[in-house]
């Protein structure tokens, strides 16, 4: 889960990071209010969590008041890749010196936790990784003794800086008690008194820490539409695709499998839905119900392959989601595994057609 | 004869009072498979399927020292004490189903069983399953044929498909190893399929990947300089995902560019692992590739 920049600037404030002077504000005259307090030139930045806001027009800088009103109004009028601004930054302007990179991941390959820095900072890191690697120092931190001093000294050497060591312990600390996928600095800037400043901060919480990081709510980057939603309260994962078939199954990959073989037979996945292991009747009926009254789904692919989960139950909620809605759609069934008798011979005396293996039923469902 | 577990394997059984702990030892042990005992903390004395309860991991071994392998069924947000505590009492293979453990904690657990020796699978996986011996995980067994074909997969249900198909066409499973949806996994591609190197009731491995991270790239690096090397087929899940979406694993994420089935399978093209398109090519393959 991504966190706001304005969540993320109080949490490195939280642990001493030096950031620009700043307020939140949600119209001109409470922006107007935060400017008059930390005083001119001010930069105006739209709190969104989708990235690439700056060359959407999010960020502005203000040397007085009328450009303050009129740039915060235009940021606020904003909708960027599909998610309103609804609340701004209004930042002091600080004179950088240089701009620097400093981050904290967790590396998948290497099992730890990964700092990523770089001299040359407000860029995009995997550009200049992949240009020339010698530019991003990267060191691993195990997890199990912490950051220690000789990382810090590798790092100073790195920037030829020598008072760096308390952000960057500040930021692995942020990294670890927050439950952190990624901790960022970018820029991390340097005055003319070389004074370090984070710029911009960004977090992105582990999401399956949130049960331990309660402390901020749930949000989406985007409102969720009516079938997104449903999924998400009957517990299904659940992806928005952009063809015409709805595709429910048991397991992630098989699920992605059931769209890919789809698209493999010239057809295209409306979605990828995954009721997950041992589902009985009534999820495979909400499954349903979301496929029967989803627009773009012409047709519908139940893909089965049943171990703890029963195909009589699967059967069943097939069953009970058609008795409440009567449909046009084509509905195609793979059922293969625990008691698959019992099943097909349910959903055949429905008049629904069953098959053996996923691929003769992607034929099938794919087939105008 | 196959790898991990055997014969030889007296299991444990973390969080065996649970829904899914007490389901799944009752199928464990229908298919054979030698559980000793479980761990709830604070059930002590209890019975599962005829399964002693004891209230710590260090109970249980002090009256069954010959568990050699432990299953972990704890829910996730006690799970990393679970796991700590299997480690700590020196269980050398420890295989995790549980899902949403927390990636901070399952570095820190990896981390650990690698200084100590320990074998972790998992988390978020289905278990490891040697046909007909011993299965300790939750797929079901009846797809799983004995015979002489390794499988390495990130998946469930998908794994059973493929198991399906291959025992299907008369070939057979030696072994059949998940290890795990999640980000961080305990175990990968390469340290699995070395041990298949070494087992020789297996004459072949099917990878199966998925989009997310780098393990088949670098599998497919180290692949390309061994000298002595076993046929291998691979299949990836999710050629058709869009970027940026978690496909149902918490792992299974196009980002930043990178992870995405096409260059996946590139990477095993480039070094000869012939890849299926779909899951009922696998036994063709496997096929053509026994014979060369």
């Amino acid at each position: 889960m991504k966190l706001y920049e304005y969540e993320a600037r109080q949490i490195f404030e939280e642990y001493k990071i030096h950031v620009p002077k700043w307020g939140l504000a949600s119209n001109a005259e409470e922006a107007l209010k935060i400017a008059k307090e930390i005083s001119f030139p001010v930069v105006v930045k739209a709190q969104v969590l989708v990235g690439g806001r700056g060359k959407a027009g999010g960020i502005k800088f203000a040397n007085n008041e009328e450009e303050l009103i009129n740039v915060t109004n235009s940021i606020l009028n904003l909708t960027i890749k599909g998610e309103r601004v609804s609340k701004v930054i209004i930042s002091k302007y600080l004179d950088i010196k240089q701009e620097l990179f400093l981050s904290l991941i967790m590396d998948r390959t290497a099992r730890k936790p990964l700092i990523l820095a770089s001299r040359e900072g407000g860029i995009d890191i995997e550009q200049i990784a992949k240009e020339d690697p010698k530019k991003v120092l990267r060191i691993h931190v195990n997890p199990l003794i912490g950051l220690q001093d000789f990382i810090i000294r590798k790092i100073e050497d790195f920037f030829s800086l020598k008072n760096i060591k308390s952000i960057v312990y500040a930021l692995y600390e942020i990294f670890t008690k927050y439950d952190c996928e990624l901790a960022e600095i970018n820029p991390l800037g340097i005055t003319n008194n070389n004074e370090i400043y984070a710029i911009d901060a960004k977090i992105i919480i582990d999401d399956s820490a949130l049960y331990r990081q309660n402390k901020f709510g749930e949000r989406i980057d985007r409102e969720l539409n009516e079938f997104e939603m449903i999924a998400r309260e009957s517990g299904f994962s659940y992806v928005e695709h952009d063809g015409d078939i709805g595709i429910i199954s048991n397991g992630a990959g098989l699920t992605m499998t059931t769209m890919d073989i789809v698209q493999y037979y010239g057809g295209r996945p409306a979605n990828f839905l995954d009721i997950g292991g041992g589902a009985d009747a009534e999820i495979v009926y909400k499954a349903l119900l979301i496929q029967l009254k989803h627009p773009r789904a012409k047709s519908i692919f139940i893909n089965i392959l049943g171990g703890i989960t029963r195909c009589d139950e699967v059967a069943k909620g097939i069953i009970k989601a058609l008795n409440e809605i009567k449909t046009n759609k084509k509905i195609v069934v793979r059922m293969k595994g625990t008691n698959e008798e019992i099943g097909k011979k349910m959903l055949n005396e429905v008049g629904i057609f069953t098959y053996d293996e996923m691929e003769e039923a992607a034929k099938e469902v794919v087939r105008t | 004869m196959a790898i991990l577990i055997d014969n030889n394997t007296k299991v444990l059984v973390q969080g065996i009072t649970g829904k899914q702990g007490s389901f799944h030892t009752k199928l464990m042990l229908e298919y054979g498979t030698k559980i000793l005992a479980g761990v709830t903390p604070g059930k002590a004395g209890q019975y599962v399927h005829g399964v002693p309860v004891f209230n710590s991991v260090f109970d249980a071994l002090e009256k069954f020292p010959e568990i050699n392998t432990s299953i972990v069924f704890v829910p996730a947000s006690f799970a990393t004490d679970a796991i700590f505590e299997a480690i700590e009492a020196n269980i050398k293979l420890i295989v995790v189903i549980t899902e949403r453990i927390p990636m901070h904690d399952a570095a820190k657990f990896v981390n650990y069983a690698r200084i100590k020796g320990t074998i972790i699978i998992g988390p978020n996986c289905p278990g490891v399953i040697s046909p007909p011996y011993s299965k300790v995980g939750i797929m079901p067994a009846h797809v799983f044929k004995e015979g002489r074909i390794g499988i390495i997969s990130r998946s469930g249900t998908l794994t059973y498909e493929i198991a399906y198909k291959i025992s299907k066409a008369n070939l057979g499973i030696s072994t059949a190893v998940g290890i795990g949806g999640d980000a961080i996994i305990g175990t990968d591609f390469i340290e699995i399929y070395e041990m298949f190197l070494k087992d020789k009731d297996t004459d072949a491995i099917v990878l199966i990947g998925e989009i997310g991270g780098d393990l088949e790239e670098r599998f497919a690096t180290y692949y390309s300089s061994l000298k002595n090397k076993k046929p291998v087929v691979a299949f990836i899940a999710g050629k058709s995902a869009p970027e940026g979406k978690r496909m149902g694993h918490a792992g299974a994420i196009i980002s930043m560019g990178m992870g995405s089935a096409k260059e996946k399978i590139e990477a095993f093209n480039k070094v000869g692992i012939k890849v299926a398109d779909k899951p009922d090519e696998i036994p063709k393959l496997l096929y053509e590739e026994l014979k060369r």
